[in-house]
């Protein structure tokens, strides 16, 4: 069973806000996706290649040629607040 | 056992991230420049825009080979990115790519030099491609930071080794080692004070003989590599100081403060560190056969010990002096374009290591940063030859060509540093000078040979430097034996 302080960190990393009272409900509902997924472990997987990407795709690249930029202010039109030419963010102190 | 008297072995690990110089960023084609203003070098791949999708740059793969190469490592077949998750402001998509179980190179190493000719193997874990993020500034004023992400998809290379380092000093070495290798394949600026290059430590300690690691902390923002040693050098004595006062290193980044000389704590959650690695979805796996490999590495420049060997074998230089050419590849370079037009390859070298990098160090600047000809530096060396120059006026005209970006002709002629060869007007001088030193004059009279260069020296100041003093010795002797 996962435990609140798990439940609780799986939100925070996710930037989700979480109701206290939506705790022990999310707990029983994540298990059941880590018991689902869980399954897989039953298959027999040794005599197949690892995979990483479902396309039979490889070797897809551009060449190191330049392209127009957008603009300051076409770039900094989706930001939420702006500075001096710049996205303006809440402090971060490291 | 008593603490105090136990000895203590050092372990350190090293990664440096380098920018490479691609025109354009590692998934769109955005400039990959430094210093221009804020958000001008953007587009919605880079800012993370949803919809957008990145397709790598084929020259980023290419230079990253050409570094695993050069560190002497194995090259991933199978090359395969994947996303390192975490939330912060200079990363517009909330998660970075980065390469996590199939870096483009593992396995390789450098030797370092450890005194008395010995060298020291230095492995190198893994090098691995990934995307810079933007740049944060601290608007202190304000209780605001801006974000400019003009570096955001800057292509890096990150470069790990094993703790292998067991002393601030061989950090210190290996990051030289590094970079020299790095800046002779020209495939980044590998400037610290822009960036292009930065460098973060990882230190523990243990008692000697014991085979386990100790605690590690984590030091960033060093500036230098002069920092990355004194930070090392703070942390050892700190990690040394806890444990013998019988407490325990707590597994922590730090921040090296370079004004308080000293390492601080920094403030970040806990909980910060779960990158959540995932194989990303959006680019597909890329396969280097056997032969582009193999191309790629006969492609590679001559790397800086080839060059220290070649420089000995064919322009017969000393270890010494070699070491000093190759140490920076522009010096390096303009030795051998000089030696295209002079014969005399030790006496080019000799011009190199003591003239010029003496006018170089005074003015803290490198070979590349300033405007000398080849064949100004020639002229200064045949004017010598010829007489025309003493060694110290030709000093003078180094300087001033230097200075000035003016040919050797021009300020010779300018500065009127040529020598006075012509015997009547050297006789006028000597005349002088026998007349002003009577004594000494008599004292070679009677034999005391080694007191003409007491005249030569009168004469010489005289003239203010510019009397050939091999030509005024000859007339003094004529004169006076
Ligand atoms: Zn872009």
């Amino acid at each position: 069973m996962l435990s609140e302080k798990q439940v609780q960190q799986i939100a925070s990393l996710a930037r989700i806000h979480l109701n206290p009272n939506d705790i022990s409900f999310l707990q029983k509902d994540l298990e059941k996706i880590l018991d689902y997924i869980d399954q897989l472990n039953n298959l027999d997987v040794k005599d197949i290649e690892p995979t990483s990407h479902v396309l039979p795709l490889k070797n897809v690249f551009r060449d190191d040629v330049l392209k127009e930029s957008l603009d300051q202010n076409t770039a900094l039109s989706i930001a939420v607040e702006k500075k001096n030419g710049s996205f303006k963010v809440p402090k971060i102190i490291e | 056992m008593n603490q105090l008297k136990q000895e203590f072995e050092t372990v350190i690990g090293l990664e440096v991230h380098l920018q490479l110089n691609t025109a354009t960023k590692i998934f769109c084609g955005c400039a990959n420049v430094f210093g221009d203003d804020p958000n001008t070098n953007t587009c919605p791949v880079c800012l993370g825009l949803p919809g957008t999708l990145p397709v790598l740059n084929k020259q980023a793969l290419f230079s990253s080979i050409k570094i695993g190469l050069a560190l002497n490592c194995q090259i991933n077949p199978y090359i395969k990115f994947d996303r390192k998750n975490y939330y912060y402001p200079d990363l517009p998509k909330g998660y970075q790519i980065s390469q996590f179980d199939l870096p483009v190179a593992w396995d390789g190493h450098i030797d370092i030099s450890v005194g008395n000719g010995q060298k020291k193997t230095i492995r190198i874990k893994r090098a691995h491609m990934e995307e810079d993020a933007g740049k944060l500034i601290h608007d202190n004023n304000a209780d605001c930071s801006l974000v400019d992400y003009n570096r955001t998809g800057t292509p890096l290379m990150e470069i790990v080794t094993e703790p292998d380092l067991r002393f601030s000093q061989e950090a210190y070495d290996y990051l030289h080692i590094l970079k020299l290798t790095l800046q002779y394949l020209n495939i980044s600026d590998c400037d610290m004070e822009k960036g292009s290059l930065r460098c973060d430590a990882n230190i523990s300690i243990r008692p000697k003989g014991q085979t386990t690691l100790g605690t590690k902390t984590e030091l960033k923002n060093m500036n230098s590599f002069k920092a990355v040693k004194a930070a090392l050098e703070y942390e050892e004595k700190r990690h040394r100081k806890v444990i013998l006062d019988g407490g325990q290193i707590s597994q922590e980044t730090l921040l090296w403060d370079e004004n308080r000389q000293r390492t601080l704590t920094m403030r970040t959650k806990e909980d910060a560190h779960d990158y959540r690695y995932f194989s990303e979805p959006d680019l597909v796996p890329f396969v280097v056969d056997e032969k582009a490999i193999q191309d790629i590495k006969n492609s590679l420049p001559e790397n800086p010990d080839e060059k220290l060997e070649r420089f000995i074998r064919d322009y017969e230089l000393s270890s010494y002096d070699a070491g000093i050419l190759v140490a920076d590849l522009s010096l390096a370079n303009f030795f051998e374009d000089c030696a295209k037009m002079y014969p005399d390859t030790k006496k080019i070298c000799n011009w190199i290591n003591g003239a010029l990098l003496q006018e170089l160090n005074a003015r803290k600047l490198n070979l590349k940063d300033i405007d000398l000809s080849v064949n100004d530096f020639i002229a200064i060396i045949k004017k010598v030859d010829g007489n025309i120059l003493s060694n110290l006026a030709a000093k003078d005209a180094l300087r001033y060509v230097i200075d000035t970006g003016k040919s050797t002709e021009e300020i010779i002629k300018e500065k009127g540093l040529a020598q006075v060869s012509d015997e009547g007007s050297l006789l006028v001088v000597i005349d002088e000078v026998i007349k002003e030193n009577e004594t000494v004059v008599q004292e070679i009279k009677s034999g005391k040979e080694s007191a003409i260069g007491f005249l030569i020296g009168q004469a010489m100041r005289k003239t203010k430097g510019k009397a050939n003093p091999k030509k005024v010795g000859d007339l003094i002797k004529q004169k006076l034996l």
